[in-house]
């Protein structure tokens, strides 16, 4: 493909692109997609949390994984980034923790395209330290 | 932090969790007057003088999740150890400005690291909020406006996969013509 430099290149990128892009559009309604939420508080991110997001949209882009990848805050698992947490559609958002490149990919593969649990999840009742009385 | 991109992403999570929906990131490397500036601009809800005035302490945080804030100290630190320094001003109801500078040939500062991939990931993980890189090398500069873009995108949305890497790239070349 050439290479995009300018807003003219895009535009006529958009063009070339756009019937491939409309199969994918049908399943944009966001419900129906899986939403990843990757926390990128100071501790998120100095433990590789843009990393984790780059590797998550890469395997999104190269596998066409109905699914998009967002960004948070820090939930208070400081012990645990980078954290990630996945809401597969009619399902309860999971978050887990400890994730590198690797781990990303497993967890696409494994839990998001196939439904299968993986190690490595935080609970919801978890307490963080400041929770606990 | 590995880098300054990775301050930048960090300091923008500052300003979203501030409410902000428009951040302007401008990032100007001048090499004749051995200087590197980083400024990020927002709308968000903004901070009272006191709040400013403590956000050098570590354990200041205007967070519920944990006690320790360390975001603007250790971007203090970096920019303080390449020979420069960080400032804050805030106007509440306005937004807030950070600025922080080095001395550009210092062996101490930090390098910049991927400033595309780190304003393209804020971008694509907020694609309703509005964007700008303002890149200054010497005398060139370069802009991407995201509402600019958008218009060009229509339906296609800053989160698809493809349209993340499109985009990256296309800064990125910029970025190395300015150069030139």
């Amino acid at each position: 493909m050439n290479k995009i430099k300018s807003l003219d290149d895009l535009r006529k990128m958009k063009q070339n692109l756009e019937h491939e892009m409309n199969i994918r559009e049908k399943s944009n309604e966001p419900e129906s997609l899986v939403q990843i939420r990757v926390a990128m508080a100071t501790c998120g991110i100095a433990s590789g949390a843009r990393t984790v997001m780059n590797t998550l949209v890469e395997k999104i882009e190269k596998d066409k994984i109905p699914a998009v990848v967002t960004q948070g805050g820090c939930m208070g698992y400081c012990y645990a980034e980078p954290t990630i947490e996945v809401k597969v559609p009619g399902k309860d958002p999971v978050v887990f923790g400890n994730v590198d490149s690797q781990r990303a990919i497993d967890i696409l593969e494994k839990y998001v395209v196939n439904g299968e649990l993986l190690e490595g999840i935080i609970p919801t009742n978890y307490q963080t330290i400041n929770e606990k009385k | 932090m590995n880098d300054l991109s990775l301050h930048i992403i960090d300091i923008i999570q500052n300003s979203l969790s501030a409410g902000a929906f428009f951040i302007r990131l401008t990032v100007d490397e001048n090499i004749k007057e051995d200087r590197l500036k980083i400024i990020i601009e927002d709308n968000g809800k903004g901070m009272t003088q006191e709040q400013v005035a403590k956000l050098s302490d570590p354990f200041f945080t205007s967070r519920t999740t944990r006690r320790v804030g360390m975001g603007i100290p250790l971007f203090k630190q970096s920019a303080n150890q390449g020979g420069g320094d960080l400032k804050v001003e805030s106007t509440v109801g306005e937004g807030t400005v950070v600025t922080a500078w080095f001395q550009h040939s210092n062996i101490d500062r930090p390098p910049l690291g991927d400033v595309a991939n780190a304003f393209l990931l804020m971008l694509s993980a907020n694609p309703n909020h509005h964007f700008v890189l303002k890149y200054i090398y010497n005398e060139n500069e370069y802009l991407f406006d995201s509402e600019e873009v958008k218009e060009i995108l229509g339906d296609i949305p800053f989160n698809d996969a493809s349209i993340i890497r499109i985009l990256t790239d296309m800064i990125r070349e910029n970025l190395i013509d300015l150069r030139k």
